[in-house]
């Protein structure tokens, strides 16, 4: 009785015209340990389609980092932008300093040569008192 | 969604993904890098995935796609699919013990299939979807599933027949 009902399972089967409810029955009945003779040759074909479907995805699928990574990026970004204004404004100072310094030294400079200018024509004035004293001197 | 949201989705039917990419590539190396590059890009997706109405037949016609161009492009370089977990022929007298094997045959007779049968059978009789779902998942007219499906069957038990009069005599 059962088996007709087996016989007849199969042949819808190949046909594929079983239901999965219908595909379960022929599962279980091939996966008991004897089944009759003449269907042994379709027990390897159902053992193994439920062996098939004990196979397991084991591999951790990195999700985490490849989020973070972008999270980071935006961090670091934002940091380095900060620390470049801060540096940057601290830079620009210094170049300021710099330039006042530069700038100053050069007006002084400029001061410095004029005034030794000025001591040039002084030393004429040396000229003068030693004729001077000459005169003196003669008389 | 968050990341444990995601993982509730996808926990399910990763593997079914997965075997249906080993089924498709063979190389179970092949099948996880398949696997991880599908979960990246449905994660890398995650913020429309609220709007797919089935995400996991979504998955797996990503899956069937990503596998089909995968094998499309071996193809064209020439290049052949090592796989590891391969057993040629009639290599070495071990391998020919282990292809007593009725599982080791099945799988054999599985590998030899055209891909669209595979998938049918893969799909229907290992993981047990129905007809309906079947036709989403490939594209296909559920008479044209039916009868790849028929044809995959059939053409597993005259395999299996072969080889069982082959072994008794």
């Amino acid at each position: 009785m059962e088996l007709d009902n087996i016989e007849r399972l199969l042949e819808k089967y190949f046909d594929a015209t079983t239901t999965v409810a219908e595909e379960k029955t022929l599962l279980t009945y091939f996966s008991q340990e004897s089944v009759a003779t003449h269907l042994e040759q379709y027990k390897p074909m159902f053992t193994y389609f439920s062996n098939a479907k004990e196979e397991k995805y084991t591999k951790q699928v990195p999700l985490k980092p490849r989020k973070n990574y972008y999270k980071w990026i935006s961090v670091a970004a934002v940091a380095l932008f900060i620390f470049g204004i801060y540096f940057g404004n601290e830079y620009q100072e210094k170049r300021e300093a710099e330039y006042a310094y530069q700038e100053t030294k050069k007006a002084f400079e400029l001061l410095a040569e004029n005034f030794g200018r000025g001591t040039e024509k002084v030393a004429y004035l040396k000229e003068f008192e030693v004729a001077k004293q000459k005169i003196y001197n003669n008389n | 969604m968050k990341q444990a949201e995601f993982l509730n989705v996808v926990m399910p039917f990763k593997d079914k993904l997965y075997r249906l990419a080993k089924r498709l590539l063979v190389s179970r190396e092949e099948a996880e890098d398949a696997t991880q590059e599908i979960l990246l890009k449905l994660w890398s997706k995650n913020e429309a995935m609220g709007q797919y109405k089935n995400v996991e037949a979504f998955a797996m016609t990503m899956t069937k796609n990503f596998c089909l161009d995968r094998l499309k492009s071996k193809q064209a370089s020439n290049l052949k699919l090592v796989h590891s977990n391969y057993s040629d022929e009639r290599t070495s007298l071990q391998k020919q013990l282990e292809a007593e094997d009725s599982i080791q045959w099945m799988e054999r007779i599985m590998e030899k299939l055209p891909e669209q049968q595979k998938m049918v059978l893969q799909l229907r009789d290992v993981e047990q979807y129905d007809f309906e779902e079947i036709c989403e998942l490939l594209d296909m007219k559920p008479t044209a599933v039916r009868v790849t499906l028929s044809r995959a069957r059939k053409m597993v038990r005259e395999e299996l027949i072969k080889k069982h009069n082959y072994g008794i005599g």
